[in-house]
């Protein structure tokens, strides 16, 4: 198992219950939605899955190994964090910096740091950007890039905030395009259910705190009713024929 | 780094200026000036000889003097103060055109103008030939403090984005029929101001998050080592020799 979270509970300080008990378990080489309305408790789930957050109750394993204060470094080595907005994620002056700073904060130095950035950012198609500082960058190559600085730490998992969000159709397609080539384990957090259906065999709804569904995305996407219970929506004109019919 | 509007002292070229390392330069820039304010403020050939040096090293980096001239206006406040300084001046004085000047007061306003004159050429020499991003990584070799240099890489990095945010919320007062007129919609922009740095506070929890994330403990990993060589520190310690020769000689 990649990804192994059980019973996850969580109140933000302010006594704001997000998580209820939260169980999910994701193989290695699966790609993995994680559909929610805003305020389900995606991005703080995500949270924990690098120990950002500490959980209230219950455990979070990555590759076998808990996340806990001890283990803090292994774990953001493992997980790879891609936030929902860019300017958050590219930090540094140049493209180059910024994705050779994950590397370097876990030692990597020299050639092999220079081999690590320059291949992330192929994977990305950025290479060419490799010079520039971000904010030059339109909206949708500076996500690739944002990308591409947790690619360069080699992670077991990588972990999209909404990839979609802010996006040109254009963009959009190559993220997508982009993703699908990646050989790693993928848990995609989005409410845009195109993209899961595109992207993601399996799907999992995040509602009110805990795992509502868990599946095949286009057998959730089709069953109407659930949809409208946790106040998902495809968009107009867009509809998921059921399996079987 | 590219054009933005803020990276306007730096003139891209492959000069010797250009290529020395950055620390070498700062070290050089910082040693001139001690030297300049050392000079007794009698010994006028002395600071003519300082200028020549300085006019020597903007050749070599083919940085022309209008570019240096344009850029001296931050200068304008310190002339304003020194030509003020004479005429308030207590003491024996002298009727230049009518007016009555102190003679004290004269060598001290000589003294501010030229000292901070040759400090700022200097200074404007220093970034046309070193790009700001180098300038901190130089800064970051001479063992400056961290988080100083950390402070200033990010309003580096992140000039822009707040700038941007800023033109933003006055394009969007704006399109809704407000004009800054008036003294009367201060509270207005102040409240603009307000929300600006609560935006920007936010934003900075979370590139603080997305640091942690990639194994952030501290501090930043160094990332070039832009190590200078001895040929390299005597290349731009020539200046500050100079200078001092010039000193001893006048
Ligand atoms: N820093 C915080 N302090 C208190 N409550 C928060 C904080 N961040 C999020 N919440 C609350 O936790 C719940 C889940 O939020 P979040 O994980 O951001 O949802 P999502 O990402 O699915 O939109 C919401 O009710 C939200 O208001
Ligand atoms: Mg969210």
């Amino acid at each position: 198992m990649t990804l192994e979270v059980r019973d996850l509970a969580y109140a933000y300080p302010d006594g704001t219950q997000a998580l209820f008990g939260v169980d999910l378990r994701i193989a290695r080489g699966e790609r993995v939605a994680l559909l929610g309305p805003n305020g389900a408790g995606k991005t703080t789930l995500v949270m924990h899955l690098n120990g950002i957050l500490t959980a209230g109750h219950g455990t979070v394993r990555v590759a076998g190994l808990e996340v806990g204060k001890e283990t803090l470094r292994e774990i953001r080595r493992r997980v790879g964090l891609v936030f929902q907005d860019p300017d958050d994620q590219l930090f540094m002056p140049t493209v180059r910096e910024d994705v050779a700073f994950g590397p370097a904060n876990m030692g990597v130095r020299g050639e092999e740091l220079d081999r690590r950035v320059r291949d992330a950012l192929d994977r990305v198609g950025m290479l060419d950007a490799i010079d520039r500082p971000p904010h030059h960058l339109s909206f949708g190559q500076r996500r690739r890039v944002a990308v591409a600085t947790v690619l360069a730490m080699d992670p077991e998992i990588l972990v999209l905030d909404e990839p979609s969000s802010n996006l040109d159709p254009a963009s959009r397609r190559e993220l997508a395009q982009i993703l699908r080539s990646l050989d790693v384990t993928v848990l995609m957090v989005t409410h845009d259910l195109p993209y899961a259906l595109e992207l993601c065999e399996r799907s999992l709804i995040l509602s009110g705190g805990v795992i509502a569904a868990d599946g095949p995305t286009r057998e959730l996407l089709a069953d109407e009713s659930l949809l409208t219970t946790h106040r998902l929506e495809l968009p107009y004109g867009f509809a998921v024929p059921s399996p079987g019919t | 780094m590219g054009a933005g509007h803020h990276h306007q002292l730096y003139r891209a070229g492959d000069t010797l200026v250009h290529r020395l390392p950055p620390q070498c330069k700062l070290v050089a820039v910082a040693a001139f000036a001690i030297v300049v304010v050392a000079t007794p403020r009698e010994r006028f050939w002395a600071f003519c000889g300082y200028l020549l040096l300085l006019a020597t090293v903007a050749a070599i980096a083919r940085v022309p003097p209008g570019h240096v001239l344009r850029r001296m206006v931050v200068e304008l406040p310190f002339v304003l103060f020194a030509f003020a300084i004479p005429v308030i001046g207590l003491g024996e004085r002298i009727t230049v055109w009518g007016v009555s000047l102190s003679v004290d007061g004269l060598w001290a306003s000589w003294n501010i103008l030229a000292k901070a004159t040759l400090g700022v050429i200097a200074s404007i020499l220093l970034a046309a030939t070193t790009e700001p991003r180098g300038m901190l990584l130089g800064a970051q070799r001479l063992r400056m403090p961290q988080l100083l240099v950390q402070i200033a890489t990010f309003m580096l990095r992140y000039l822009d984005v707040v700038l941007d945010s800023m033109r933003r919320m006055r394009v969007a007062r704006e399109s809704r029929g407000f004009q800054a007129r008036d003294i009367r919609q201060a509270p207005i922009l102040a409240k603009s101001a307000g929300a600006l740095f609560i935006r920007s506070y936010e934003r900075g929890e979370r590139v603080h998050l997305a640091m942690l994330s990639r194994g952030y403990t501290g501090s930043m990993p160094i990332l070039h080592d832009i190590s200078a060589d001895v040929r390299q520190w005597l290349a731009a310690g020539a200046l500050p020799l100079a200078a001092a020769a010039v000193l001893f000689l006048t």
